[in-house]
């Protein structure tokens, strides 16, 4: 029995990835569930305007890096995500401009502006696999360990090592500072309550004077800084590839769904719930199980219940579950 | 100009873009052209059915056509004596043992008196159901895997003519698709998107990493022809074929390959009749008016004592088995199974490009979409390079230029989505609009 080494073990692979992951996740929910909230409508093309996003970050941090610009032991791509934010952002209001809006004014059945945002699926998709290709890109510098393996076993002496990346703390540091950002902007600006207003109540909110068109630009301009920040954290902590981008459209709409689409504090805490299960499931607890058991105990077997290429079936089974027992969601969502 | 005209020359330019790839390009090319364009507008139809007929949003249309190709495989692969009966009934009726226990699991939930006992009852089935499906299914698979890995490790299939596997793949779609409408269907429209999604996902996943199944990722290829369809091989060899080959003035080669396609084009036909007179009737009978009238107004026609639900699980399974028959005519004719080969883009969100530019709600819209979206998904690409060497004619060569030209591939999916919106915008009931 070795409690310490079994909780470093766990620490190192379910937790901190877990977190890092379930970061991410929120995120990505985030702007599920406020596209959801004020426009109304399942964006199908969620994971490819991040895709679109983390390829301008991703060119800029090419450009910076050629001209010799460092962030030190940061990824230089942290300098680069303002002007990436800044260019989904035009592309995104050129989007709603030229395609969504005309949908909205005619107040177009829901079900419409799904098949519209395919059409934005496939176009961003064909955009992104034009400019930078179907295949991975790394854009990762910097220093790659805050603490390394080595280090963690010389500090503390235990068999077990907890090594954690740059990308994950940075990870976590940057989505609780955007979520921060973004509670303290719906609950404490006046942008922010008008578009709590809208989301809860339409024809209240334009009775009260709101600017509905202002408000849809703000959403879209906020969505562009979640999704980008959120593909380019993914993109740093694993790898860029447009094709995983647009499979994680998947988890993003269950932890939306999970907290109660349209909630922003039930997208946080679905991607959560989300992230850790799929970890948890796909984990091997051999290692885990052998130091936290007495010897004679020790499993034979890897007690992994799910091999991890069934990750999706994990997020989809939780999904299914909510939808069944509890369709508005953990925390009180629409379910219009 | 009346409709009857309208459409007669619609279906017209498209035969005529088919023809005019035999004359531009080659005839091979046009038939395999043609080949595709029948499976795509019988998916078409069955996804017409379940969105024009009923408005039920399925993005799940991946799943139903890779189990279609999986019916292909185990009716008509080689058999593998090693894994038949024993193991391979070991590892079914450990499957069948995991969905006894879900359905035990299930009733307990149904009958029980709600409270805690309830709750522990169940969770005890699941994991003791759990643990003895593991038990059971895992030495199977152990002993299936272990048998000839590099040519074999799967349960192999019955080998009885692939012919059969054509109903039987829309069978297989319609059990998974009672499952998933048992469940999904009564939720919102974009959350029966969302869960069709899912599940066609975790169907590729099962496909490419259960290799006791299908030999996942390894593939299965060599698939037998179906009934008239001859190898070319023997074609080559038949002094009749040649006689008649070179009385064309062909070459064995090009006769044989054309011959081929050729007689799938007509199977491929056979059946595309056969579903779209299907399905016409359907729509001309009371029972099309009346999905018709509950995708119109749910609440209206269940005032007038139609059952919705059962209406929406009986649509949602029949146009999901018309795509697993489409699904296992495509494996048939590429003779073989590579689950890596399926992809959303190209098998789910194509087809529903097809529906909506073709006309949803119309069975002849939709044939036209399956036929027009196919042709313009194939000619894009070479179209794309030709016009990005055009553009790029004044550059100077460079790496800018060559990724250009490399790019110019990815083009048709910015097409398609144009030509979506477009349609979605400008012309919304699409090119052949319900009567």
């Amino acid at each position: 029995m070795d409690l310490l080494n079994a909780f470093v073990a766990l620490a190192n692979f379910v937790l901190i990835p877990g977190l890092a992951y379930g970061s991410q996740l929120a995120l990505g929910a985030l702007g599920v569930t406020l596209v959801y909230g004020i426009l109304r409508f399942s964006n199908f093309a969620h994971g490819d305007t991040m895709a679109f996003g983390t390829m301008a970050v991703i060119l800029i941090t090419w450009w910076f890096q050629s001209l010799g610009i460092h962030l030190g032991p940061l990824p230089t791509a942290l300098l680069a995500l303002p002007f990436g934010i800044a260019v989904t952002a035009a592309v995104m209001i050129f989007t709603d401009r030229t395609v969504y809006r005309f949908y909205r004014k005619k107040k177009s059945d829901p079900v419409i502006l799904v098949m519209v945002s395919l059409g934005v699926m496939f176009i961003m998709n064909g955009i992104v696999r034009f400019i930078i290709g179907p295949d991975d890109q790394n854009f990762a510098d910097g220093e790659r360990f805050l603490i390394s393996a080595r280090t963690f076993k010389q500090m503390t002496g235990l068999q077990e090592a907890l090594a954690i990346r740059t990308s994950t703390a940075i990870t976590v540091v940057t989505a609780i500072l955007v979520v921060a950002a973004l509670f303290w902007f719906l609950n404490k600006t006046r942008t922010g309550k008008s578009m709590r207003a809208f989301s809860d109540n339409e024809d209240l909110a334009l009775l009260s004077g709101i600017n509905p068109e202002r408000v849809v630009m703000v959403t879209w301009l906020i969505v562009a800084a979640l999704t980008t920040i959120a593909g380019t954290l993914y993109g740093l902590d694993k790898s860029f590839k447009p094709f995983t981008y647009f499979q994680l459209l998947l988890p993003f709409f269950a932890a939306a769904i999970v907290g109660g689409l349209g909630n922003p504090v039930g997208a946080i805490a679905g991607g959560f719930v989300i992230a850790f299960s799929e970890v948890t499931v796909t984990y091997a607890w051999k290692k885990v199980a052998t130091y936290a058991l007495p010897e004679s105990m020790a499993p034979d077997s890897l007690l992994q219940l799910l091999s991890t290429d069934y990750k999706f079936a994990v997020s989809f089974g939780i999904l299914l579950i909510v939808l069944l027992f509890k369709p508005t969601g953990l925390f009180q969502g629409k379910s219009v | 100009m009346n409709d009857t005209l309208k459409n007669t020359l619609l279906f017209v330019g498209i035969a005529g873009l088919i023809i005019g790839t035999g004359f531009v390009q080659s005839w091979n090319s046009a038939l395999l052209i043609l080949n595709m364009g029948l499976i795509s507008a019988i998916m078409a139809l069955g996804v017409n059915l379940q969105w024009g007929f009923a408005g039920l949003f399925n993005t799940g249309i991946m799943g139903f056509v890779a189990l279609g190709g999986l019916a292909s495989v185990l009716v008509a692969a080689r058999p593998v004596p090693e894994a038949w009966p024993g193991p391979a009934f070991q590892a079914v009726g450990g499957l069948l043992m995991g969905a006894a226990t879900i359905g035990l699991a299930i009733l307990a939930w149904r009958r029980l008196d709600k409270g805690r006992t309830r709750g522990l009852a169940v969770l005890a089935i699941l994991l003791i159901g759990f643990f003895a499906f593991r038990a059971v299914f895992d030495a199977a698979v152990t002993v299936i895997e272990a048998n000839n890995p590099a040519s074999a490790g799967n349960i192999g299939g019955l080998g009885l003519p692939i012919l059969l596997s054509w109903p039987l793949g829309g069978v297989l779609a319609a059990g998974a698709a009672w499952i998933i409408g048992k469940t999904a269907l009564g939720l919102r429209s974009d959350y029966l998107a969302i869960a069709t999604l899912g599940i066609a996902e975790i169907i590729i996943a099962v496909l490419k990493n259960e290799d006791w199944l299908a030999r996942g990722v390894k593939n299965i290829i060599g698939l037998p022809r179906p009934c008239p369809v001859p190898l070319e091989v023997e074609l080559q060899q038949d002094p009749a074929f040649l006689e008649r080959a070179a009385g064309l003035g062909l070459d064995p080669t090009t006769a044989s390959t054309l011959w081929v396609k050729l007689l799938y084009a007509v199977l491929f036909a056979i059946v595309l009749a056969i579903i779209f007179w299907l399905a016409e009737r359907a729509r001309h009978s009371p029972w099309g008016r009346m999905m018709r009238a509950i995708r119109d107004n749910e609440v209206a026609a269940e005032a007038m004592g139609k059952d919705v639900k059962r209406r929406h699980l009986q649509v949602f399974i029949l146009g999901s088995a018309v795509c697993g028959i489409a699904g296992a005519m495509m494996t048939s004719m590429d003779g073989q199974l590579t689950p890596t080969s399926y992809q959303p883009l190209r098998f789910t969100f194509l087809i529903w490009v097809m529906v909506i530019i073709g006309g949803s709600g119309n069975n002849l819209g939709s044939v036209l979409g399956g036929f027009l979206i196919w042709f313009l998904w194939v000619q894009v690409e070479p179209l794309g390079i030709g016009l990005m060497n055009l553009i790029t004619s004044g550059l100077s060569d460079g790496a800018l230029k060559s990724h250009l030209i490399d790019s110019a591939a990815h083009m048709r999916l910015f097409t398609m989505g144009l030509l979506l919106l477009l349609v979605l915008r400008f012309s919304p009931r699409g090119l052949i609009p319900e009567k």
